[in-house]
């Protein structure tokens, strides 16, 4: 067998992977992670996953779109194509706030949108989890929690051990 | 998962009889017709001035109530979960209707004066008026009046009957009666809200005309409905009822929803001074030209920051939310700039010079208030505090933000 990517361990009901979800926080893993087909309430404080930090980076990137639009109109209007429009001053803020308001949307959706993909690290050509043949069910009626390789705890036998002691329906150890 | 089904025995789900909030029926009543009573007094010289000031007070008022007409509406519209802990201490406020009514009578009494443009009008001097005389005129201006105002208190009454007839029998066809009420009660909701505001407030400048005007004057009160419901909530809970079963994640959603229409006020609000300037017909902008000067154009730009700014962020953070301090301090705030809002709607009617603050401002805003939260707090312990055998309260107690 090649070097391990993890251990993967298949759950029947959200409730069971609920409960083995807060033991597998307890016991320290850190490098782990649940697929379930639908979302599941509460288990990410199951798992004591930290809240997400993508609405720092969208509150940032819609405060730049804000910036950005204003000057953008400013330097339009009032500095290198200056002119008189309905007899209006150059620098008329009251009308570039709709354009300045859909930087900003723009600017903040496309943060959402990429830095979610950045922080989940995709798109990804391949992942060592499709090697599973049980993993497809995680899209129907299955729930899985993988440990990877990569956390310091990680160890093949303890940790498949572990992962039984949890009411696992099964565990497999899929490669990298 | 781990949140009751069920309302625990140990919480309080209405008021005790040792509580202080069975004496604020009688506390608020009587504070409410002293401030009042003062206010009419101090402003014997100019009653004018009084009127003005009483409208203002009484459009903040009716506008906690009619906001929580549309919010108890919704519920039921969108056979909403999440709102059933909640739901009564809105439908109390929303019972308050018929204390509107009877507090229509000052401004009734005082129409000649704020409404003087029109009121007395002599035919063949002023065209505008004369063409808006079938409309605006005493006679049909208090038939419509009256219309609304019925409406209101039916609408109230039909929504708050059953659900607390629902208390004891349980039956669910209450519910599914309020379901089916609810789409006729929003349209005839906003088509009374929209032509009481332009009858009450948008006709004390009778030349004028704004077609969102009564969007506006929702917008405002959809804010102070959420800004007042989460105060009153909270004040329950302090003095030790509904614990536990209203917690931080409905708090989450009431400051959501206050934060939402925040946002929305300050799009119609834009929306109405964009167009105007934009297309500058003077017999448009001159509204805005008579709150350009003399102190009210700071009033304005306080409406900017204080009304759309400051709450924005203030509210912004998920934090900020779910703590029950900053909620009520953002509440609270919120609370005392609609009260701006509408002044500066209003009183350059009256104060066309720039803002003369008075005494008189305050004692009908405190004397309106303390008449609400009489009634309210009659309301409130006539029946349980939380629609007890609403058969979506489970869903409520299991709420969650994701």
């Amino acid at each position: 067998m090649n070097r391990p990517y993890g251990a993967l361990a298949e759950f029947k009901s959200a409730a069971e992977i609920f409960h083995a979800c807060e033991k597998v926080r307890d016991a320290q893993y850190r490098r782990w992670d649940a697929h379930t087909p639908f979302p599941v309430h509460g288990l990410d404080r199951a798992m004591g996953l930290p809240r997400s930090k993508l609405p720092i980076f969208v509150c940032i990137a819609g405060l730049t779109g804000v910036a950005a639009g204003m000057t953008m109109q400013w330097w339009m209007s009032a500095v290198d194509y200056r002119v008189i429009i309905a007899a209006k001053p150059f620098f008329s803020w009251q009308a570039f706030i709709p354009v300045t308001f859909e930087v900003m949307i723009l600017f903040s959706a496309a943060c959402a949108v990429f830095g979610m993909l950045f922080i989940n690290r995709l798109p990804q050509w391949h992942h060592s989890l499709l090697k599973s043949e049980r993993f497809r069910r995680a899209s129907d009626d299955r729930f899985f929690i993988c440990i990877e390789a990569q956390d310091a705890k990680f160890d093949p036998e303890q940790t498949v051990q572990f992962l039984k002691g949890l009411g696992a329906a099964s565990v497999e150890l899929v490669e990298e | 998962m781990s949140a009751p089904r069920t309302i625990p025995a140990d919480v309080l789900t209405s008021i005790s009889a040792n509580s202080r909030w069975q004496r604020f029926p009688l506390i608020f009543g009587v504070v409410g017709v002293v401030c009042l009573a003062a206010a009419f007094g101090l402003s014997a010289s100019t009653v004018e001035r009084f009127h003005f000031s009483y409208l203002v007070a009484y459009m903040y008022g009716l506008s906690l109530a009619l906001g929580a007409l549309f919010f108890v509406i919704v519920q039921f519209l969108t056979k909403a979960g999440w709102s059933v802990v909640v739901r009564r201490v809105a439908e109390n406020m929303m019972g308050t209707l018929p204390l509107f009514a009877i507090l229509f009578v000052p401004v009734a009494i005082g129409l000649h004066h704020t409404h003087h443009h029109w009121w007395h009008l002599v035919p063949g001097k002023d065209p505008i008026l004369d063409a808006k005389a079938p409309y605006l005129n005493p006679t049909f201006f208090f038939a419509r009046a009256i219309l609304y105002l019925v409406i209101w208190t039916l609408l109230s009454q039909a929504f708050l009957r059953r659900s607390v007839a629902q208390d004891q029998s349980g039956n669910p066809e209450e519910t599914r009666r309020q379901q089916w009420m609810a789409p006729p009660a929003l349209g005839l909701y906003a088509l009374t809200v929209t032509f009481a505001a332009v009858d009450w407030m948008k006709s004390l400048d009778p030349h004028w005309f704004s077609t969102i005007w009564g969007v506006y004057y929702f917008a405002g009160s959809v804010v102070a409905l959420f800004a007042m419901l989460s105060l009153l909530v909270l004040w329950l809970q302090r003095d030790g009822f509904i614990r536990k079963i209203v917690n931080q994640e409905h708090y989450h959603d009431l400051g959501k929803l206050l934060f939402g229409f925040v946002i929305f006020w300050s799009y119609i609000a834009f929306s109405q001074y964009f167009l105007i300037w934009y297309a500058n017909l003077p017999e448009e902008t001159i509204w805005y030209a008579h709150r350009s000067h003399g102190g009210w154009e700071s009033m304005g730009l306080m409406l900017v920051i204080g009304h759309f700014a400051i709450p924005f962020f203030f509210l912004l953070p998920r934090a900020m939310k779910r703590n029950p301090v900053t909620l009520a301090a953002g509440a609270g705030w919120l609370l005392w700039v609609h009260y701006l809002d509408l002044y500066y709607l209003i009183m350059p009617v009256h104060s066309t010079g720039g803002p003369q603050p008075s005494i008189v401002d305050l004692l009908t805003l405190f004397g309106v208030v303390a008449c609400f939260l009489a009634a309210f707090a009659f309301l409130a312990k006539r029946s349980a505090l939380v629609p007890v055998k609403d058969p979506r309260l489970a869903e409520s107690l299991a709420f969650e933000n994701l």
